[in-house]
């Protein structure tokens, strides 16, 4: 009888040992792949900073980019970035907060339901193929031009701001909502001077997380706005662009260029991450205000 | 009659009107776009598919001298690479999730999760010169030398590791693929972890469960579908994913059993041919067609992930 008690004893101990050493072993794992990730980020931010911030300068920012061999600086590419992703906002905003307001107030629930669906669909969709619908699009009939590149950048952005605008909406409460109706404004002025001042913060986090996509966009400019290694003002010409730039200068043999492309590297993503950190600041501070 | 006298004017109601068309119009856009994209590219593909047929998917010859196109090596590229990019992906991002849902204290999670998800946020081309420059010469002096060591001699799988160790190739690329869809399907394991019911995990802990217990019988039985969803999602991407991976891939038009050995995926195959292929040729025709193929797979995945996805999530 005690044999029996000890032998059980003895087993479940066992039990438990082997347990716990899983639960162990699952816990080093987790935190290892966690160790692993932030790794890779400091890795990537490091090598950014030790390549790229000796190339950073005054000179570097004031100057167009020149031919190999001579001094250039990054002006034209940082420019026009600036304008490319300055008019994709421009086209972009209006429409994603139209379609937005269209997916969280249309009252045909099923149509709703199907565009969200595809609003969806459309912020997975490889950026590649939106450069290449615009190129037939635009580039097409009207050549190279940094207005298509803006459209490009624009159709990436429109399903995020959408669905950001359509699920701050949706946060709205409504009791909001039917306060309005009930002091009889008609339900385009509850939308507009209701609704969405009070999902304002969704709405603008929406719209800094899209910039700070189409800051690092490449592949859709690639067939659309192409590039210049001049410098012009009209927007219906060939444009430079940051990510063009690094695309192009990585990829030679000339050390000062590679040197060049890390820079606009740095300040890329230097620009995102602050983007991304405003957000998500401004996110918490929203939060806590509720 | 009464409305009239509140001087409820007919002409006020241009306004509803106009808002209420601008609102559709928003809508229809999105579908439109959509639609657009899909008809264009196979409009524009239409040459191609007509002059190789069936044989542009199946066959893998690509030789511009002799007009040969077709999308066989870019799709086993793509293919490939995405799936060994999802693989690595699938436990490092489960192992995060795990970890910053369940074993960390919150005011330390909040900070990791935040700085994960911004390994997302830097963008493919910084991620690609990064993994052209620093992964790169790491792959191909330890981690490819030690797979050749390992698996060098086995039957079959020494297939899989032979050839020459560039450090490209397609084995390098599913790894920078890896790097960049872990955060999301990371964030959204997160969301489905979090959505379980709080009673279902602490009845467990009060049976004695250990956490890794309470995760893998209560949790993740529990979110099934939003973690497989999140994995289809996190592959849709990494199918499409283009200036990361033509950093890394080596641009090499056939396909062949190494994984050292460089390769194309579809998106990479047009992003570096397209500058050399005139308008209106029937190469430019044939990276439409490309296009028209990766949209076809990379919509059936993403149908897939959000149809998983949308039923975990409903219930919030």
């Amino acid at each position: 009888m005690a044999q029996d008690v000890k032998k059980l004893q003895g087993r479940t101990n066992h039990l438990i040992t082997w347990r716990f050493i899983k639960n162990r072993l699952m816990t080093v794992f987790a935190f290892s792949t966690i160790l692993v990730m932030l790794c890779i980020l400091i890795s990537v931010l490091i090598t950014l900073f030790i390549n790229g911030l000796s190339g950073l300068s005054f000179f570097t920012l004031t100057h167009m980019t020149a031919p190999q061999g001579l001094p250039g600086g990054l002006l034209n590419p940082i420019l026009g970035s600036m304008i490319q992703v300055g008019i994709a906002i421009i086209i972009a905003v209006p429409t994603g907060i139209l379609g937005g307001i269209f997916l969280a107030e249309c009252s045909n629930k099923k149509l709703s339901t199907i565009i969200r669906f595809i609003a969806d669909i459309m912020m997975s969709v490889p950026s590649i193929l939106i450069g290449l619908f615009v190129y037939i699009l635009l580039v097409m009939t009207m050549g190279y031009s940094a207005l298509a590149g803006s459209v490009a950048l624009a159709l990436l952005a429109l399903p995020v701001i959408a669905r950001t605008t359509e699920e701050a909406l949706n946060m709205v409460p409504s009791a909001i909502h039917e306060a309005g109706f009930a002091l009889g404004a008609p339900k385009w002025k509850v939308i507009l001077f209701i609704c969405l001042p009070a999902a304002k913060g969704g709405i603008i986090t929406g719209i800094l997380l899209s910039i700070s996509r189409m800051a690092g966009e490449t592949a859709p400019l690639l067939f659309t706005s192409l590039g210049n290694s001049d410098w012009s003002w009209n927007i219906l010409k060939p444009m430079a662009s940051l990510p063009l730039t690094i695309y192009q200068y990585a990829d030679s043999a000339d050390d000062t260029w590679i040197k060049l492309a890390w820079t606009a590297a740095l300040l890329i993503t230097f620009f995102v991450l602050c983007l991304n950190l405003i957000a998500r600041i401004y996110v918490d501070r929203h939060r806590k205000k509720d | 009659m009464l409305l009239k006298q509140a001087g409820y004017r007919k002409d006020k109601k241009i306004i509803p009107y106009l808002f209420t068309s601008l609102m559709w119009c928003g809508g229809a856009l999105i579908f439109l776009i959509f639609l657009g994209l899909i008809f264009e590219l196979f409009w524009q593909g239409k040459q191609a598919f007509s002059v190789f047929g069936f044989h542009f998917i199946t066959s893998t010859d690509w030789n511009p001298g002799e007009q040969q196109f077709s999308a066989g090596a870019a799709l086993v590229g793509t293919l490939v690479s995405s799936c060994i990019g999802v693989v690595l992906a699938l436990p490092l991002s489960f192992g995060c999730a795990y970890c910053l849902n369940e074993l960390m204290p919150q005011r330390f999670s909040k900070y990791i999760t935040a700085s994960i998800q911004l390994l997302a946020a830097i963008p493919s081309i910084i991620l690609g010169m990064w993994g052209f420059f620093i992964l790169v010469p790491l792959m191909s002096q330890y981690v490819q030398p030690f797979l050749k060591n390992i698996f060098g001699n086995v039957p079959y799988i020494e297939l899989l590791f032979s050839g020459g160790t560039y450090g490209i190739g397609i084995l390098t690329a599913g790894l920078i693929l890896a790097i960049m869809i872990t955060p999301f399907i990371t964030a959204i394991m997160q969301e489905s972890f979090a959505n379980t019911p709080v009673m279902l995990k602490e009845s467990a802990y009060s049976l004695g469960a250990t956490r890794w217990e309470v995760m893998h019988q209560v949790i993740v039985p529990w979110v099934q579908k939003g973690v497989v969803g999140g994995v289809v999602l996190g592959w849709g991407r990494a199918l499409g994913e283009t200036m990361a991976v033509t950093f890394v891939i080596g641009n090499a038009h056939h396909a062949s059993w190494s994984l050292f050995m460089p390769s194309n995926t579809i998106a990479s195959l047009i992003a570096l041919e397209f500058s050399e292929s005139a308008a209106g040729s029937l190469k430019m025709s044939s990276l439409m067609a490309l296009g028209a193929v990766l949209m076809v797979i990379s919509f059936v995945v993403l149908f897939c992930s959000q149809l998983l996805l949308k039923q975990v999530l409903k219930s919030r």
